[in-house]
């Protein structure tokens, strides 16, 4: 008998059930499915480092019907700075795609003296290849920065507009609480396949954004 | 052959594969990550394509069993795929405690929208009560009228929570987006409530004020 079979047959016992020796994580490196496995399929993840954007350009296509972006405290080099987002038909060669929107917030701060529930009407698009606001006036102190979520519905599409929905939250340039819940359409029938990240001033510093398709 | 060798044989088929047998827990006792595409979370359980249909009924044993819709799950998840109507009308739902034979549930809901025009205007968010409910077993609106222009429609999702509860009311709340193309608008809606029973709500419909759900998906998710 062989080292490799004497290996193989101590990773049984005696009636021949497999032992917790006989399996570990590498041996399901290639399990990419299982039968009663979740929906959300990580496609990527992007960690930034003093980046001035952020693109993703592969993945974004027709295997699934809504994506999923989740940014884990995304963190600005200057304060008071606007994580944003736009949408590309041509693979990530230029951002510019025809945006109408809608966006309101909650907010409460440190202080207790300043909260509400409005409208921001400085953060929606009318037709219009801007970039979207995602997190207005996120603070650049060392603790602060911003998470959250954006889903891009069916981008592939070349029949319909396509919907997005963000919800974020983070701590304000001026110590405060905020929820941002921004939604609308790329008013395109062509397919969306890249989505660019950036802050409207300085770069991110760090954070990541993760990419799911969801099955 | 060893002993070991031989029983280990013996949970193999013929074709090198595991039977059930060769592998239990203690096996997997070791493992401490599963590839990330691999997890688990909300565990997809049905899907419904929809064409021209007057109605989408998800019922619980329904599709030869398929269709869960009970305590199997803490929460399910309903999601929505560019929903198009074959009219100008507003989508909605209802939800049922025999099967699908009525769906009648009573319900106290709120519901908030967000909108903006293409041209500018209109940018608010409001509550709607016109689109609430106060202990009524109507349809609960998910959207107001959108368009049936070729390019519009709705996605979003639905959530409700443990409805085989025999004690609590079941909680839902909805987030759509939708384009309203007669306007042009984007319009981002929020319904939630509960459906005021004690009953185990079994089956579920979503349908059109008028017209049919002419194309889109709605996907049936459970919370592990």
């Amino acid at each position: 008998m062989g080292q490799a079979t004497r290996n193989i047959a101590n990773s049984f016992t005696t009636s021949g059930v497999i032992t917790s020796s006989g399996v570990d994580n590498t041996s399901l490196n290639n399990i990419t499915d299982l039968s009663l496995g979740g929906s959300l399929i990580l496609l990527s993840t992007s960690t930034a480092s003093s980046d001035a954007t952020i693109s993703i350009t592969s993945g974004i296509d027709s295997t699934y019907d809504e994506y999923l972006f989740v940014f884990n405290n995304l963190h600005p080099a200057t304060n008071d700075a606007v994580f944003q987002f736009q949408g590309s038909t041509n693979g990530g060669s230029s951002y510019g795609v025809n945006i109408t929107s809608t966006a309101f917030r909650t907010f409460h701060n440190d202080a207790g003296s300043s909260n509400g529930l409005n409208y921001e009407g400085a953060n929606d698009l009318a037709q219009s290849t801007n970039f979207q606001y995602l997190m207005e006036g996120i603070g650049s102190d060392a603790k602060e920065a911003g998470s959250g979520t954006l889903r891009l519905y069916n981008p592939s599409s070349t029949t319909f507009v396509k919907h997005f929905v963000s919800d974020t939250h983070f701590r304000q340039k001026s110590d405060a609480t905020q929820r941002n819940l921004n939604a609308g359409y790329f008013n395109t029938t062509s397919a969306i396949n890249a989505i660019q990240f950036k802050m409207s001033n300085g770069n991110t510093d760090s954070g990541t954004i993760q990419l799911f398709g969801v099955k | 052959m060893g002993a070991r060798t031989r029983s280990f044989a013996n949970l193999l088929n013929t074709d090198g594969t595991f039977l059930s047998g060769a592998i239990n827990n203690t096996s997997l006792s070791g493992i401490s990550a599963i590839p990330a595409a691999a997890k688990s979370d909300l565990v997809p359980i049905i899907g419904y394509g929809l064409g021209s249909d007057s109605a989408m009924e998800h019922v619980d044993g329904g599709r030869s069993g398929v269709a869960v819709f009970d305590n199997t799950y803490s929460a399910y998840c309903f999601k929505f795929t560019n929903i198009h109507g074959s009219a100008n009308a507003q989508f909605k739902f209802n939800a049922s405690t025999n099967a699908g034979s009525n769906y009648n549930v009573t319900k106290t809901t709120t519901y908030f929208v967000s909108r903006h025009d293409e041209n500018g205007s209109n940018g608010q968010i409001q509550q709607d009560t016109g689109n609430d409910l106060a202990q009524g077993t109507g349809d609960q609106l998910l959207s107001d009228n959108f368009g049936n222009d070729n390019d519009a429609s709705l996605c979003g999702e639905l959530w409700i929570f443990n409805p085989a509860s025999t004690t609590f009311v079941k909680h839902f709340f909805s987030d759509c987006q939708y384009y309203q193309s007669a306007v042009p608008r984007t319009n981002r809606t929020f319904a939630q409530g509960y459906l005021n029973t004690t009953s185990a709500v079994d089956a579920i419909i979503f349908r059109m004020s008028s017209g049919n759900l002419e194309s889109g998906n709605i996907r049936v998710y459970g919370l592990k």
